[in-house]
């Protein structure tokens, strides 16, 4: 049984009139059902309004489904006495990476959900040392977070979840704001924590080419789950794929249409090595 | 020629410890209907750069010409200048702020001080070029999609009738279907309406596939300044100021390293697909 | 001219007045604000310009950046300093119209000058030395005694420490919204007084709306980090007072003493 469980989830988003009536209902999720390893590395696409945010939501209880369950290592999300072991197993980093901070020192803020927790100040000072240097921003650890850039205010807010000890991460677009430069800096840290720590990541993005080292993808739409299985086997349905909204990183999408020209390569081919390995002894037959 | 950029010098915190160059020495000229791809990374001086050709930040030293004109001249309408030169800034939907999207999109042509027809033809004029028809015009606008006030927004700056439009990170935020779209509808405004466009992105793979020109960025310094194809050449320098070339190119570069003769200024997934089915075929046939 | 308010500003170094308890530290800005309301002749204000002086230097802040905190004030020194200047009445020096400058208006001006200047620079070392947490901190710690009288302190210290994080942050977003409007041809500075309030409303509107974006977003990611109120917190920074901390207080004892003496004796 996975660390995160998720059974036939159903989510409405209720808009009321001003008399309270029921206006529109707008169905966000529509029975969605996962159990994710303790671990892995998960990442979940889909475009806006394919209700993956919302899923997001639901994992610590910030949200309650309409119906349905998670359980979070066993605990159900919607039972009052475990709401706070569920967010402190579950942590989450937003997307918007100036409105996650509250401390006006990098250190003090990372500090800020252990001491909601009531853990000891010793114990929270070690956990800030370990965060920040497992995010590494030690050095900024006595900055202002508003001299940061978009990349490091994502890895402070990582730390101050990873300060928490949850078991499993899940990062709700964090990158969506970011630069090229901030997002790779972020991903890495993520990857980084997964390998080093065993923490279980939930990566909710709409950017291709961050879940390509993933352990398992994930694609939603219309608040169904449309495709599961690892990277190679996702984007193997490049025209699936695009029918979601979705991109596919350039190589992948190259391979396919050599693909359809009758060109001999496998499916699902992401990175540029393996792209170029195969297409070297295609070109080359004769002179080899 | 539509604008000219004669050295021009932006220093923030002038005479202080913290003085710092976010603009150096940049020399561009626009001429009048060019598709231009402004590229950097964060802080590399392109939203500063923009900000100074509609005169919303002055420059330290240099000078700037609009038609010819300098923008720095005794009694230079700046007013002018902004309808003429239209900006609109990264998260644009964030300055929306009346009841309704169509009294939004008439706030610009109003503070030119038009008659009140001509606001509401502009305004419809605008509304109808970002794709959104009648039933929209009593929404409010907060309630929109993220995409739909984007177009809202860019439709408030349209509606100021701009020569040319210069658009900041105008995909920021969107998904790929969002980004896909506004950026069909930048590229049909410069095809249809014969507009100058300026389009600010940290994203080479996104602008390549739309722009004839790539000015980029760094440290507040143009670094290169052609044809994507030629700006793309530099891909190893690009990649030691934070920037990627498209993943094509790095496609086409590790072929030729092995000895394929691919061409080297392919850089659409088209492109390649086309060129490297030509060599395949040859291939083929002599086999 | 927002961005030169130095005041609320933390500068990050490492000296003994930046480890000071943030409690020691507020009681000496009160003490020495106090002192400035009692000193009435040179010598105390030599006294209080010594502490000051002794202050910074320990602070490691360098001094340019504190005077700048005093560009703020220009305008409010001018004003009170020209007031006291000639409209107090006494000996006169010179007479411009019905205008006359005293000598008793000189003296009164440049006490009250040096008294205002003093006044921010020491408020500003606090400030400077001590990150608003621990001032707030600081402040709920030392007001803690109104808890049992149902005011909350821990909530409104937390609201002071959050408004203190994101004005930097609403400041910025300002100026991009009307960078932003302005590109659409609206214009902030011409215009009568009513003029000038309709054209804040553009402004205004998606500040409110972004500021209240905002605290949804913040409220959610505090919720999402086990906040739930102060009861059952630990601090990171637990306010303790130290070997220095006692020294401090004997120093305030010490200043407070002199100045009194010196109102007493001249």
């Amino acid at each position: 049984m996975g660390i995160i469980r998720a059974v036939n989830l159903m989510f409405d988003y209720i808009r009321r009139d001003e008399e309270s009536e029921k206006e529109e209902i707008n169905h966000a999720l529509r029975g969605v059902s996962l159990d994710i390893d303790e671990g892995s590395f998960v990442a979940i696409l889909g475009h806006n309004g394919s209700g993956k945010s919302t899923f997001a939501k639901l994992m610590n209880g910030i949200l309650l489904p309409s119906d349905g369950t998670v359980y979070i290592s066993n605990m159900k999300t919607s039972d009052e006495e475990h709401l706070w072991d569920v967010r402190k197993t579950a942590g989450m980093v937003f997307q918007n990476p100036d409105n996650q901070i509250i401390g006006n020192v990098v250190e003090e803020d990372v500090g800020f959900g252990p001491e909601n927790m009531g853990v000891p100040t010793d114990e929270i000072w070690r956990r800030v040392d370990q965060s920040l240097e497992a995010v590494g921003m030690t050095a900024y650890r006595l900055q202002s977070p508003n001299k940061l850039s978009g990349g490091q205010k994502q890895r402070v807010a990582i730390a101050g979840v990873m300060a928490m000890k949850p078991r499993c991460i899940v990062l709700d677009e964090p990158t969506a704001m970011l630069d090229p430069n901030g997002r790779r800096e972020v991903i890495r840290t993520v990857h980084e924590l997964n390998r080093q720590e065993g923490i279980t990541v939930l990566l909710i993005t709409h950017y291709m080419e961050e879940v390509i080292d993933a352990d398992r993808v994930i694609v939603m739409d219309e608040g169904h789950v449309v495709m599961d299985g690892t990277p190679k086997e996702v984007f193997s349905r490049v025209k699936e794929l695009k029918k979601y909204s979705l991109d596919v990183p350039q190589v992948t999408e190259l391979a396919d249409e050599l693909k359809e020209a009758g060109m001999d390569l496998p499916d699902g081919i992401l990175t540029i090595e393996e792209l170029v390995d195969r297409l070297v002894p295609v070109l080359k037959k004769e002179r080899a | 020629m539509a604008i000219e950029i004669k050295d021009l010098c932006h220093i923030y915190g002038q005479d202080t410890i913290f003085e710092q160059y976010a603009l150096k020495n940049v020399n561009i000229t626009i001429g009048d209907g060019e598709f231009i791809g402004l590229i950097g990374h964060t802080g590399s001086g392109k939203s500063t750069l923009t900000q100074h050709l509609n005169g919303l930040l002055k420059a330290s030293s240099g000078d700037i010409l609009y038609n010819g004109e300098s923008i720095y001249k005794e009694g230079y309408s700046m007013k002018t200048l902004r309808s003429k030169v239209g900006l609109v800034f990264q998260y644009p939907e964030h300055q929306l702020f009346e009841v309704d999207v169509f009294s939004d999109v008439c706030f610009g042509p109003k503070n030119l001080g038009l008659p009140q027809e001509e606001i509401e033809s502009r305004a419809k004029e605008a509304l109808s070029l970002v794709g959104l028809d009648e039933s929209f015009y009593k929404q409010s606008p907060f309630e929109l999609s993220g995409g739909q006030k984007r177009r809202v927004a860019i439709a408030g700056v349209l509606a100021m009738k701009p020569e040319v439009l210069i658009l900041d990170e105008p995909t920021a935020g969107l998904d790929p279907r969002g980004r896909d779209d506004i950026l069909g509808l930048v590229a049909e405004l410069h095809k249809n309406q014969g507009m100058t466009i300026i389009l600010v992105s940290h994203s080479m793979e996104d602008v390549a596939k739309y722009v004839s020109r790539l000015i980029v960025m760094n440290h507040g310094e143009k670094v290169y300044d052609g044809t994507p194809k030629e700006v793309f050449r530099h891909y190893k320098e690009l990649e030691t100021i934070g920037l990627a070339a498209p993943q094509i190119t790095y496609v086409v570069h590790a072929l030729r390293e092995r000895g394929i003769p691919v061409d080297e200024d392919v850089t659409t997934v088209e492109e390649a697909r086309d060129e490297i089915l030509k060599l395949w075929k040859k291939e083929e046939s002599t086999c | 001219m927002l961005r030169d308010i130095t005041l609320g500003q933390y500068y990050p170094v490492d000296s003994v007045l930046h480890r000071l308890d943030p409690r020691t530290k507020l009681f000496g800005t009160l003490v020495y604000i106090v002192s400035l309301f009692i000193a009435d002749n040179l010598f105390a204000y030599a006294a209080a310009a010594l502490f000051l002086v002794t202050a910074i230097y320990m602070s490691k802040v360098p001094v340019k950046f504190m005077v700048r905190g005093l560009k703020s004030i220009v305008f409010l020194l001018l004003i009170s300093v020209s007031f006291n200047l000639f409209l107090t009445p006494g000996t006169p020096i010179f007479k411009i119209g019905f205008l006359q400058m005293t000598w008793e208006g000189l003296k009164f001006a440049s006490f009250m000058a040096v008294r205002l200047i003093f006044l921010v620079l020491g408020s500003t070392i606090l400030t400077l030395t001590t990150t608003p947490n621990q001032l707030t901190d600081g402040l709920e710690k030392s007001l803690g005694f109104l808890k049992k009288v149902g005011v909350p302190v821990h909530e409104v210290s937390m609201m002071m420490s959050i408004a203190l994080r994101f004005i930097p942050i609403l400041i910025e977003e300002t100026d991009k919204i009307m960078k932003a409007q302005m590109a659409r041809g609206a214009d902030f500075e011409s215009g009568n007084l009513i003029q000038k309030a309709k054209a804040m409303v553009p402004l205004l509107v998606p500040l409110f709306i972004s500021a209240f974006r905002r605290a949804t977003d913040l409220a959610m990611a505090m919720e999402a980090r086990c906040y739930r109120g102060g009861d059952g917190r630990t601090k990171m920074k637990p306010l303790t007072y130290a070997r220095r901390d006692r020294l401090t207080y004997l120093v305030y004892l010490m200043y407070a003493a002199v100045v009194i003496l010196l109102k007493v004796l001249l």
